[in-house]
């Protein structure tokens, strides 16, 4: 019985002091732009991940482009600028989805890929696009 | 969850607006179904989508379509041509009896048949309900069976790190890509960039369009001239078409 206390002690109360110490030092995570998020913010704590393999699944074989849960948007959104005004990757150490997920110990591959960083001028691309493929002659 | 109040903000109202407004009376869209899908609606096999490439307007040493492409989806070489990424090439050939050239380029061929998919072990290559053939490089494991078994050379493996990728078109080490008919262009309502550049810079030989809406303007050209698509003895029902080849 005193064997048994005794190992409760010492995993439990170094534990409990360990996870008080922890929420003291949690990632520090640069805020969004704007006042709220795409979901609860206590949502998107949780279950981002699955929004977002959800969204790309749609995208790629269903052709939904929908915005709320692009991978896309939250970049535009959660990138920060630096001094100097130039983007910062979303990934880099300390940046939004870094700074979470090395505290984590969490290793995403997505921007091996995606772009980590906003681009402004993608829509103004594709709107003059729309606007000349609009204004096109059909018979040539 | 449902009560969230989320604020919506739209891009692609936005987008479909300005295509609105620049559409004056008696001014047709350039190959495109009038039909805007929205966002949140999937793509059918209603609509399947191609290619139409007039041969005669399409001359040597014009590489607007080459280059639109390489800059709309921001593929850049590293000078190694064996390997470097290609997903629309310009193609000569030369009738050896008569010396008569032809120019005209090619990319994927958005098979309704593709062995691409056929080889596939993970699915991840795939076509699409409206014809667009893709590889979905998140299954995509690398293993180039569908480079080998497509019969035009369309695709590529990505052999090296990629960096400053544009936003709407992810690209990275490790796996196969090819043309995507600019699918992220096509959803928003607009054209490929290859056919834009053509017709903006180049010789207006590309057309782009609905293969089954027989009223389209390239289902029209189809029905009214000659025309052919490479390998058709393969049978893999290309969707890509061209003229006075
Ligand atoms: C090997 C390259 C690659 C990797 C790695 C990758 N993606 Fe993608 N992703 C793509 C491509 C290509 C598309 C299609 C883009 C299009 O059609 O607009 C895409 C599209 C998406 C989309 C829909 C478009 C958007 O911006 O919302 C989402 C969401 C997405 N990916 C999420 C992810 C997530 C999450 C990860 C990491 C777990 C990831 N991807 C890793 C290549 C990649
Ligand atoms: C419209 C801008 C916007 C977009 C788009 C957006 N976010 Fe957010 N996000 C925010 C803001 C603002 C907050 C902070 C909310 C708060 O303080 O409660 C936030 C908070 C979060 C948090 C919690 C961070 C913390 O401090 O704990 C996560 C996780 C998150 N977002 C992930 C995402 C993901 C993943 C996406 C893409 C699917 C995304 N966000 C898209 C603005 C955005
Ligand atoms: C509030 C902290 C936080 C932020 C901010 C955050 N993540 Fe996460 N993310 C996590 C945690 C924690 C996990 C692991 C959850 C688990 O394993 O159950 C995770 C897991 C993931 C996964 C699944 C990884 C896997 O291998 O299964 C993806 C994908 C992901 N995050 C994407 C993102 C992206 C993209 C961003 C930036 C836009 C981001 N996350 C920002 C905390 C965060």
């Amino acid at each position: 019985m005193r064997a048994l206390v005794l190992l409760f002690v010492l995993l439990v109360v170094p534990a409990a002091a360990g996870a008080q110490e922890g929420r003291a030092s949690g990632p520090v995570i640069p805020k969004g732009k704007g006042t709220q998020c795409v979901a609860e913010t206590d949502y998107m704590r949780r279950f981002h991940m699955i929004e977002l393999t959800h969204q790309r699944d749609e995208t790629v074989h269903r052709g939904i482009r929908t915005e709320r849960y692009s991978l896309k948007e939250c970049v535009e959104c959660h990138a920060s600028v630096g001094t100097d005004g130039t983007p910062i990757s979303i990934n880099a150490p300390g940046q939004f989805c870094a700074s979470c997920h090395d505290y984590a110990a969490v290793t995403i591959d997505c921007f091996q890929c995606h772009a980590s960083k906003p681009d402004g001028s993608d829509q103004a691309g594709l709107a003059r696009s729309l606007a000349v493929a609009a204004g096109m002659e059909t018979v040539r | 969850m449902s009560e969230f109040d989320w604020k919506r903000r739209h891009f692609m109202s936005a987008a479909a607006a300005a295509a609105g407004v620049v559409l004056a009376p008696g001014v047709t869209l350039y190959g495109i179904a009038a039909k805007a899908r929205e966002a949140d609606v999937p793509v059918t096999s209603e609509t399947r989508w191609g290619l139409l490439i007039d041969v005669n307007r399409c001359s040597d040493g014009c590489d607007a379509c080459v280059s639109a492409c390489n800059e709309e989806n921001g593929i850049e070489g590293h000078g190694r041509p064996a390997t470097d990424a290609q997903w629309i090439r310009k193609v000569q050939l030369r009738d050896p009896r008569t010396g008569i050239e032809k120019h005209f380029p090619v990319m994927c061929q958005h098979c309704a048949e593709p062995p691409c998919v056929d080889v596939c072990p993970t699915g991840a290559s795939f076509k699409r309900a409206d014809g667009i053939v893709l590889v979905d490089k998140h299954i995509c494991i690398g293993c180039r069976y569908c480079m080998m078994a497509c019969p035009y050379k369309a695709r590529s493996f990505i052999h090296e790190n990629v960096s400053e990728q544009r936003p709407y078109a992810p690209r990275g080490k490790g796996t196969v890509e090819s043309c995507t008919m600019c699918v992220h262009r096509v959803d928003a309502g607009a054209v490929p960039a290859c056919v834009e550049a053509c017709g903006e810079r180049g010789n207006g030989a590309m057309l782009f369009g609905d293969l089954n809406d027989p009223d389209s303007e390239i289902s029209q050209r189809i029905a009214t001239y000659a025309t052919r698509r490479i390998r058709a003895d393969l049978g893999v029902d290309p969707g890509v078409w061209y003229q006075n080849l």
